[in-house]
């Protein structure tokens, strides 16, 4: 069937069987390969995007349940955030900084995830940013790099807006 | 200044960060097929046929069996043991052994057509256990069912127990592990070129790029030039993709030859989980003799692990199990005997720490028994019997430099001054308890490893004037490209913004070995180093030879005729002396030394473990960019105390039970404690500015850490791991493993 999903701002039209799955539609038909898979079963939080601005896995969402919502791809969060297509965030420069990614595959999925986190409460706890991305697995880090890189942007952007 | 010791962030950051870095799964060549694996479902079977179901649609489906193989049907590792595919008339040696591939336009073509095969075998007695396969339930390999034995000796035994106050002898059994990269294995295969001399190429997810090229030229026995096998961006390894691509490339690399199309295989989860290597579980018998005031005298070590179907990497994984046995601790007498036995198991084998966690398990479970037996402070007690410089270690090695076990025991003490964190669980069921480690892990290839594979790096001068490094070791997270740079930058007096590291192909790079046994920064690094230095010089020598500025590198690139550059191989530090006959001698060129210490809490209504406090000082004789290295070792850390207290496979006749993500499960960020860790430097005259290895000798310790605490929290002796609830339910019953 066809379906039109609204994409990093941009509405795009594709042809997709209507169970396929909101992961591979965006990693094949639109080539936002940023989005991983690492379980297909809403485990490990590599495929993690925004729906309506809320971090959802998106290999357990039918393509067709995402029409008329806003969907943000790691592609696009910069973009989202207001720091330009090409940009990073303060967030995902404070990721890479404080060396909260290693081999990276989880790391558009804690990305967004992390976004939507400082979105909703700008001054998390360590506690609340550890509760935030229990959904995000990550074999490399052991956390505490990742923690301390939301928990710096958090307090970047606390420490700014003084 | 300085551009060692500082850690500027990783290159690769912002591409990962952002989502452009290109995993396998990424790339889509045009026309690309993809592939699937049709797997046994027994584990010990002969393999009667092969059967297509004759009403499925086979038109637009590649097939593959054993039959297309036109050279030997192995993979080429260490013993050629294991088939690339079981043939018609072999046996099948475990549960998801590869029989037979599949390659279909679609995934969903070609999940039907996997499907739509059907093995038939005839079944032949199993064994699952380490017990039933020393007793010879049915025979496996050889007359004993053991793949290999070492024995190493210094002194007496017998005499050193006669001599001893007390002996302690404890049976200590360490589970599986699953690697759980979160990127799943996979390559993209293809041929190119014409008939008679065609090309293969393979890009995958993989650490060691010339592992793969040598089963490949095996498999097709081609010339090395006609293999070309590049690395992917990898989402993990930590052994897991050290000696599995080299399986999953030749099935991708046998469909894209028979399709005459490039071929996508990569593994779903619950398949990656089930079919590919894990950790080896061990069982290790542990004697120890000391005298009243706590001097060691004696150690006897029986170690055996459970290699699985095949050979693979057992024999080596064995190797550092034995070698790492009796610890850090000087003991007169040690007798170490280590067994790799056969089962039906899938093989297992690297992981992080490949042998030593298991060891280490046994003998610091002993170490903390023998303290409380004497009544001393677990501290002094390993103070009073570790090694210090100039020690013999139970190989007949003397300790000559870099032996930073003082050092790393202060340095826990140390932070023990400040205040921890606060309880992170309250109650009146909670118990809680502190366990410490204390460990050494020997860095790079063992005894005369590093001398034989004569580990290769390149340095050249690019167009654009920036330096490239050219090395096979592969970038799987651990930060080798970043590290590279900074050595490279620090020894030819540039920039890091000058150095480019190229991504691993065999084409492009000489081989310097795999990307395993925490060499990468210690060996490779130390002769990127070199290199860096030769080219700079010779870039100097030809802009003077020709009149050019030395300074303008891009000048001096345009102005010669061809590409300079250098390349230098691995020399080990003279004086290393190793004999593979009698299992003595230099082991490892230079150890790295660790302490560990746990406090944790118990509920004891519900057995959930809760880690407060993890305090790791491990000694890396220097750290190139102290935040990659914080990072291997908070990472290995949290990877050693999934180990001990969540991680499990659980296997049933064979098949992994848990394969998926639900069931076999990792620590979150919840369950992971903040981690605190102490990088401690005593420097080692043969690495990169006294570098040593890092990234095996976080996972060695912990666990027994873990294992100590919940000793003294419940007064249970916890002799096996993983220690889940039910497993401490067991024990707080009286039940034995």
């Amino acid at each position: 069937m066809k379906l039109e999903l609204k994409v990093n701002g941009e509405t795009r039209s594709v042809e997709a069987s209507p169970i396929a799955r909101l992961l591979d539609v965006l990693r094949e038909e639109i080539s936002l390969t940023g989005t991983k898979e690492g379980c297909g079963e809403g485990e490990c939080g590599a495929c993690t995007i925004l729906i309506d601005g809320k971090p959802v896995n998106s290999c357990l969402v039918p393509a067709a349940q995402a029409q008329g919502a806003e969907l943000t791809t790691i592609e696009g969060l910069a973009d989202r955030c207001g720091y330009g297509r090409q940009g990073a965030t303060p967030l995902q420069t404070a990721i890479v900084e404080w060396g909260g990614t290693q081999c990276g595959i989880c790391t558009p999925g804690i990305a967004v995830c992390a976004q939507a986190l400082l979105a909703e409460e700008p001054a998390p706890s360590r506690e609340r940013i550890r509760e935030a991305l229990a959904g995000n697995l990550c074999r490399c880090t052991g956390y505490q790099l990742i923690v301390d890189a939301v928990a710096a942007a958090a307090e970047a952007s606390a420490g700014s807006q003084a | 200044m300085p551009q060692v010791g500082v850690s500027p962030p990783r290159v690769d950051g912002l591409d990962k960060v952002t989502g452009a870095a290109r995993y396998v799964d990424d790339i889509q060549p045009p026309g690309v097929l993809f592939g699937r694996t049709v797997r046994s479902q027994v584990p010990h079977a002969r393999l009667d046929a092969i059967e297509l179901d004759p009403d499925f649609d086979w038109s637009q489906v590649t097939v593959v069996t054993a039959e297309d193989l036109t050279g030997p049907n192995v993979i080429a590792l260490i013993t050629d043991d294991q088939p690339a595919l079981v043939p018609v008339g072999g046996n099948i040696r475990h549960v998801d052994e590869a029989v037979a591939l599949v390659a279909a336009p679609t995934k969903p073509m070609a999940e039907a057509a996997r499907k739509a095969i059907t093995l038939v075998t005839t079944p032949l007695e199993a064994v699952f256990s380490i017990e039933d396969s020393i007793a010879k339930s049915a025979l496996l390999h050889g007359e004993d069912n053991v793949f290999k034995r070492f024995e190493i000796k210094k002194g007496d035994v017998a005499l050193g127990f006669a001599e001893a106050d007390h002996i302690i002898e404890h049976t200590y059994r360490t589970g599986a592990q699953e690697q759980m990269y979160i990127e799943p294995q996979g390559v993209i295969a293809s041929w190119a070129g014409e008939a008679g001399a065609e090309t293969v190429k393979l890009i995958g997810s993989l650490q060691c790029p010339y592992y793969v090229h040598k089963a490949l030229k095996a498999l097709y026995e081609l010339p090395d030039e006609r293999v070309i096998v590049t690395q992917a961006v990898t989402g993990g390894g930590f052994g897991g993709k050290e000696e599995y691509p080299s399986m999953i490339s030749a099935h991708a690399t046998l469909l894209a030859r028979k399709a005459q199309k490039p071929v996508k295989l990569v593994y779903e989860r619950d398949e990656d989980v089930a079919a590919t290597t894990k950790r080896h579980p061990s069982r290790t018998i542990h004697k120890l003799g000391f005298k009243k005031d706590g001097t060691l005298v004696a150690a006897e070590v029986d170690v055996v692990i459970d290699a699985g179907a095949y050979a693979t990497l057992s024999e080596v994984v064995l190797s550092r199990a034995v070698l790492h046995a009796a610890g850090p601790y000087k003991i007169p007498h040690v007798r170490i005997v280590g067994r790799a036995v056969a089962t039906n198991h899938p093989p297992h084998g690297a992981f992080r720490g490949f042998g030593a966690p298991q060891t280490t398990f046994a003998y610091e479970r002993q170490i903390a028994k023998a303290a409380a037996l004497v009544g001393q402070d677990a501290f002094a007690f390993r103070r009073h019997n570790m090694y210090r410089l100039g020690d013999v270690t139970a190989t007949g090695q003397t300790l000559r430099e870099s032996v930073a076990t003082e050092e790393v025991l202060a340095a826990v003490e140390a932070t023990l001054a400040k205040p921890g964190p606060r309880p992170r669980v309250e109650g009146p069921s909670i118990k809680r308890g502190r366990g410490i480690a204390f460990y050494n892990h020997g860095a790079g290839f063992t005894g005369s490893g590093e001398e034989r594979l004569k580990g290769q790096a390149t340095l050249a001068l690019l167009p654009d004037g920036r330096f490239e490094v050219r090395s096979s070791s592969t970038d799987i997270g651990q930060g080798a490209q970043t590290t590279f740079g900074q050595i490279a930058a620090m020894a030819a007096g540039i920039p890091t913004e000058q150095i480019v590291v190229a991504q691993p192909s065999t084409d492009l790079v000489p081989d310097s070995g795999p990307t395993v046994a925490s060499r990468t920064c210690m060996v490779v690094g130390h002769v990127v180093g070199q290199a860096a230095s030769q080219l700079k010089e010779r870039v100097e020598a030809y802009a003077k030879a020709n009149d050019l500025d030395p300074q303008d590198r891009a000048a001096v690139a345009a102005h010669s005729p061809e590409e300079l550059q250098t390349t230098v191989t691995y020399r080990p530090p003279p004086g290393i002396v190793w004999d593979d006959q009698t299992y003595s001698g230099d082991a490892y060129p230079v150890f790295g030394w660790a302490c560990c210490l746990v406090d944790l809490a118990v509920d004891t209504d519900t057995l959930e473990v809760t880690v407060e406090r993890c305090v790791h000082a491990v000694d890396v004789g220097k750290a190139i960019n102290p935040r990659i290295v914080q990072g291997q070792i908070e990472g290995g850390t949290l990877q050693a105390l999934g180990w001990a207290l969540w991680e499990s496979v659980l296997y049933k006749e064979g098949r992994v039970l848990n394969q998926r993500m639900t069931n076999s499960i990792i620590p979150t960020a919840i369950e992971a404690p903040e981690l605190e860790a102490v990088l401690v430097e005593v420097p080692y005259s043969h690495g990169p500015h006294g570098a040593k290895g890092v990234g095996e000798i976080p996972m060695d310790g912990p666990a027994a850490a873990v294992a100590n605490a919940l000793e003294q929290a419940l007064g249970v002796a916890t002799d096996e791991l993983p220690l889940l609830p039910e497993t401490l339910d067991r024990l707080t019953r009286g039940g034995a493993a």
